[in-house]
């Protein structure tokens, strides 16, 4: 069956303020959508209530992978159940080591009694690691901590790659990154494309969409979606910016939830 | 205001049982003096806990236990404790009394002595007698004098000079029994240029009642002499635990503490070094995991005198349901100990919002020339990193326990005995009721 991921009339709030105010969006496997806007439109929540992090409150809507209601689980129910969410701001955690942490990722899915083999498993990471260029002593590091910005980011892809998620959307994946890192980052992403795998990529730069050629282009302003189009979308607004959809639709301050 | 320590025994049955084990007379004194310096002496005062709410008048009394015919007597999880692990020597202490010691023979034949202190104060008395209750004082407090009145069992090590013993000794220290009086002294002499590593665990089976267990260690390092300690405390809800450990250090020589406090019940315990001599050294590494209602008091001390001396302390320790615990590191820099060097870092992760853990990092310096320093820090699981390990999948009661695991590996992960890191290891588990 190929994956499709609805989001219906999403709205959530944060400390009792409304940040997402309907959003709407249909997504099959094979497709990239990048979703733009500048800052503090409502882009990251998104991703974060997508995801199910604890400050964000979900008041309206569906998130629909595959029929199944992602709004109904718990955070780790959402991942096993095949979406995934590269951070913008990945946590350190001290003392789990970054290659017991996938390990422990990865036999969360597969259940116990079918647990992947270890001989298999550092065959995989190293694998992935490679192709991300990352430095093999990694996967013995603690997780993200003291790894440079850039280098969290490739953790970030590389969890993806060994997590082979159905939904995948990246936060920012590109903030932080020089141009070697952001080929190697898009690299990894192109090279996971498949009919099967859907990608949406927030992002307020048109830059990481040279190397990432999306299907879809989405503009966000006040919480919600306020146009979509094809990749010359997105050429159109790095070459003019943003204040020519501001005018098209009357909108003087494109922000959402933020204090004057 | 004195509050009067109630004695759990009475001159003349201490007098008597002292005597019915043929003791030194030395021994039967310093047993009736220090039972009277208890009804004399105050309580110990712990840091902003009272240990006179704690049940810590449960002494029960002197019973004679068998010795074991075979390990199979044991309760079973303490025969796994012991089991392919006797190679040095292995010393079995059930309730009041020892009921097994051995020991390899090579090592016997290079002069190590092990055996239970009763028998010792006996067969080496000129060995022990120096020792005994030299660095836990019965004067300290009531606690103390009254373990030097009750003592039973024990473990006396003691290495001769320039002997290294490449395996660890061992013992088990079993209460069992809730009506017995339980009360083992530690006394560990390592001599000159010596080296050895000793490992107990004291646990407990089957109590249904509340026991007190009053303990004290004494371990004394000679001249470049290198001595490992580590002990694991696992006791059941109904018993207390009072445990004072104290090592004395000379010149060049090394004391390291492993200490897993891994009760059920209220403990209070207090681990010393006395860095005497000049060059010497003190590594303390607790771990701890408080559960229940347990009220907990952990206090770890460095006082340097010798020159050039070094103290290193690390406590980590996790707090789930209603436990509470204070933990003090107090590094002592005395006038003359210069260049001393004392670290000590204190650290405690809270799992519930009803635990509580007080970090009290203590520097008293009364020399100008040394270094030393503290960290301590006290929190809850961070719920970002929650989150993040959830949103790979990793449920949620799986995500805590690599938090926690995360937090205690800096301390386990630097255990040098492999077979005591995958128990300590195990322990943790169980006291997060995994």
């Amino acid at each position: 069956m190929s994956t499709k991921f609805v989001i219906e009339g999403l709205k959530a709030q944060i400390e009792g303020k409304e940040i997402l105010k309907g959003i709407n969006l249909e997504m099959k496997g094979g497709e990239v959508h990048a979703i733009m806007g500048p800052n503090g439109t409502g882009k990251s929540t998104l991703a974060s209530a997508l995801m199910g992090h604890p400050k964000y409150e979900v008041t309206e809507g569906t998130v629909l992978l595959n029929d199944e209601d992602l709004l109904e689980m718990e955070v780790d129910e959402r991942a096993r159940a095949g979406l995934f969410l590269a951070m913008q701001y990945p946590s350190e955690i001290a003392g789990v080591t970054n290659s017991d942490f996938l390990r422990s990722s990865i036999n969360a899915r597969r259940g116990e009694g079918n647990e992947i083999s270890l001989i298999k498993f550092i065959r995989q990471m190293e694998g992935k690691m490679k192709e991300l260029e990352m430095n093999p002593e990694f996967a013995h590091r603690y997780l993200n901590e003291g790894f440079s910005g850039g280098e969290k980011k490739r953790n970030e892809i590389l969890q993806m790659m060994m997590l082979e998620p159905k939904i995948v959307v990246l936060d920012e994946i590109d903030s932080g990154l020089d141009i070697d890192a952001l080929r190697i980052v898009a690299n990894g992403v192109n090279a996971m494309k498949s009919e099967e795998r859907g990608f949406l990529i927030i992002t307020h730069y048109q830059r990481l969409l040279n190397y990432i050629t999306p299907d879809y282009v989405h503009v966000m302003m006040q919480g919600r979606i306020v146009k979509s189009g094809g990749p010359e979308l997105a050429e159109k607004l790095e070459a003019e910016g943003y204040d020519w959809i501001k005018e098209e639709l009357g909108i003087t301050d494109e922000t959402v939830g933020q204090d004057a | 205001m004195t509050t009067q320590t109630i004695l759990p025994v009475n001159a003349e049955a201490l007098k008597a049982l002292s005597e019915s084990k043929q003791e030194p007379a030395w021994l039967t004194e310093s047993r009736l003096a220090s039972l009277e310096l208890a009804g004399q002496l105050e309580l110990p005062k712990l840091e902003k806990q009272r240990i006179e709410r704690w049940n810590i008048q449960s002494y029960g009394e002197y019973k004679e236990s068998s010795k074991l015919a075979s390990f199979e007597e044991l309760p079973e999880h303490v025969a796994k404790l012991v089991e392919g692990s006797r190679e040095g020597g292995l010393i079995i202490q059930r309730n009041s009394g020892t009921v097994h010691v051995s020991l390899a023979p090579e090592l016997a034949a290079k002069g190590v002595i092990f055996t239970d202190l009763q028998t010792a104060v006996k067969e080496h008395e000129d060995l022990v007698k120096p020792y005994l209750h030299q660095a836990v004082k019965r004067d300290e407090h009531a606690m103390a004098a009254l373990h030097a009145a009750v003592w039973n069992g024990g473990v006396f090590l003691y290495v001769p000079k320039n002997v290294e013993v490449d395996v660890p000794m061992q013992a088990v220290l079993l209460a069992d029994d809730a009506g017995a009086t339980f009360a083992p002294h530690i006394l560990v002499v390592a001599e000159a240029n010596s080296m050895v590593t000793y490992v107990d665990n004291y646990v407990s089976d089957a109590l249904n009642a509340s026991v007190t267990h009053n303990g004290a260690v004494e371990v004394f390092v000679k001249n470049g002499a290198k001595v490992r300690y580590a002990s694991v405390h696992q006791l059941a809800a109904e018993a207390t635990d009072v445990t004072y450990r104290r090592a004395v250090v000379e010149n060049d020589g090394s004391i390291e503490w492993i200490v897993g406090e891994m009760n059920d019940g209220d403990t209070a315990s207090d681990t010393m070094s006395v860095l005497k001599g000049n060059g010497s050294t003190s590594d303390a590494k607790v771990i701890a995991v408080g559960s229940g209602s347990q009220k907990i008091n952990y206090t770890t001390q460095a006082k340097h005198f010798g020159k050039s001396s070094a103290s290193q302390m690390i406590t980590r320790a996790v707090m789930r349901e209603e436990a509470q615990a204070i933990i003090n590191g107090i590094t002592k820099i005395e006038k003359g100990a210069t260049k001393a060097d004392g670290q000590q870092t204190e650290r405690v992760l809270m799992l519930s919002p009803k635990a509580r853990g007080d970090a009290n990092p203590i520097l008293l310096i009364d020399e100008d020339d040394v270094t030393a320093g503290h960290a301590a820090s006290v929190g809850q699981v961070n719920q970002e990193q929650i989150y993040y390990l959830m949103s790979r999948g990793i449920s949620r009661t799986v995500a805590e326990s690599l938090i926690i695991y995360g937090f205690l590996a800096p301390v386990v992960s630097e255990i040098p005995l492999e077979g005591l890191r995958d128990q300590l290891q195990g322990l943790v588990e169980r006291k997060l009721g995994q």
